[in-house]
């Protein structure tokens, strides 16, 4: 079930061939949504559902697209599937998908969905294509979480809404730093992230 | 068949957005019950705040129930009429003609003391804003204020949902000399022309802060006779 190949397509994303931090895409979500623990994390849940059935569907149907217009069908595919995730938050998750509001349709716009589906999913088998955005999806939440995580502890105080850091911190002194919570401070959090990781992988640094 | 054709290709486009559309048409009314439910624990959630009285969304109806004592509706003149104040959508009443708006009223008991819940609605910049008012018994004083957006710029004009803004409408008065004057919401050591009630606009959300001023002049104008009964029941 798992062939070598698969286990490559699928564990890629977190590291090597992470969509964030090596590829540099969906930057635009990750720092509008990353002020909070618990919007980050839905966030990368919807964006792994829709890039992997995405990925599914535009397999299953490679053959049968007429080139001229494989974009346009790519699109109604994903636009489709992002309502589909819309209309579910709003039954289901009514206060998160305030706080998202916009971006859950902007999904439809993040580079990684039209990545992965030009690059792989017209070229590959489903069961491949779906692994594909499962681990491209995951690799986007693990960098949307950890940004969230460093942000609301730093920023609010807080994870998940519950008090971390204790009082006695605050009568000590301690202040939350509000900058975090702007969003200037997501991009500096990420291009840390991949200073720490570029140092850790020699083969990612680019030669001069 | 040629699958670069053009035939082909628009009636593959054609196959694949009825099959999409279906399925989207199909979830939305698949969702549509419980969607309309959390809408409405929303807005009880935001009527309560007016009060407030902060609310979750699990003790929401809860709440509700315990300080909304009673609702009706009234028209211009301040007469009630006939109809469901729960269920009024301000955005389709104010595209109406003046005299025929039906402007819900919303009676409260917040510590023994009878406050009334008035909505408001009205733009700014990007889309629609709203909120509710709660006024006093004497129907002139804030007793309380909520204000909402769909899509202001945040940091700018989305500040005006956060209780740093609408906190600063307690107390303010709608009437002065027995004339209806509304609140001003002006820029930081200005000073409104008519004398009225004043709060701070938010710096970088001019237009927004311009909306809510006139979403609350324009809005509760309209309950101005009914206000002004209130206030002679009182005397």
């Amino acid at each position: 079930m798992f062939s070598k190949k698969d286990k490559t397509v699928f564990f890629n994303p977190f590291s090597k061939n992470n969509p964030v931090i090596v590829q540099v895409l969906g930057i635009c979500s990750a720092l509008a949504v990353t002020a909070k623990l618990e919007p980050a994390i839905v966030m990368g849940i919807s964006v792994t559902a829709v890039l992997a059935f995405a990925n599914v569907i535009i397999s299953l149907i490679r053959n049968s697209v007429p080139t001229s217009v494989r974009i346009i069908v790519q699109l109604v595919v994903v636009a489709g599937l992002v309502i589909i995730v819309d209309q579910v938050l709003k039954a289901y998750n009514y206060e998160v998908s305030k706080q998202l509001s916009v971006f859950i349709g902007l999904i439809i716009t993040n580079c990684i969905l039209m990545g992965r589906l030009e690059a792989f999913a017209l070229a590959n088998k489903p069961w491949p294509s779906f692994l594909d955005g499962i681990g491209n999806g995951l690799g986007y939440s693990i960098i949307l979480i950890i940004v969230a995580a460093v942000r609301e502890l730093l920023g609010s105080g807080t994870l998940m809404g519950y008090q971390v850091i204790p009082q006695f911190m605050y009568d000590w002194g301690y202040e939350n730093n509000g900058l975090m919570i702007l969003p200037p401070m997501a991009l500096i959090t990420v291009a840390c992230i991949i200073w720490v990781h570029r140092s850790r992988n020699k083969d990612l640094q680019e030669k001069n | 068949m040629n699958k670069q054709g053009n035939t082909y290709t628009i009636i593959y486009i054609t196959a694949l957005v009825c099959v999409v559309g279906a399925v989207l048409a199909w979830v939305s009314l698949a969702l549509k019950p419980k969607q309309d439910e959390n809408v409405r624990v929303d807005k009880m959630q935001q009527m309560l705040s007016s009060i407030r009285v902060p609310s979750e969304k699990d003790n929401a109806i809860a709440l509700y129930e315990q300080y909304v004592k009673d609702s009706y509706v009234v028209n211009v003149g301040g007469e009630r009429i006939d109809g469901d104040a729960f269920s009024i959508e301000m955005s389709s009443e104010i595209k109406k003609e003046q005299s025929q708006r039906r402007l819900p009223v919303f009676v409260c008991e917040v510590e023994g003391t009878t406050k009334y819940i008035l909505p408001v609605y009205g733009a700014g910049l990007w889309g629609p804003i709203w909120g509710y008012v709660s006024l006093n018994a004497d129907g002139n004083t804030i007793y309380g204020a909520y204000f909402s957006h769909q899509g202001e710029t945040p940091g700018l004009g989305a500040e005006i949902a956060k209780p740093k803004f609408s906190d600063q409408f307690r107390g303010k008065m709608l009437f002065k000399d027995g004339e209806f004057k509304s609140v001003a919401v002006l820029k930081k050591g200005q000073k409104p022309a008519g004398g009225e009630d004043y709060v701070d606009a938010i710096t970088g959300g001019t237009i927004t802060s311009r909306g809510v001023q006139s979403m609350i002049m324009s809005c509760l104008s309209d309950y101005q006779e009914f206000l002004k009964d209130l206030q002679n029941d009182k005397k």
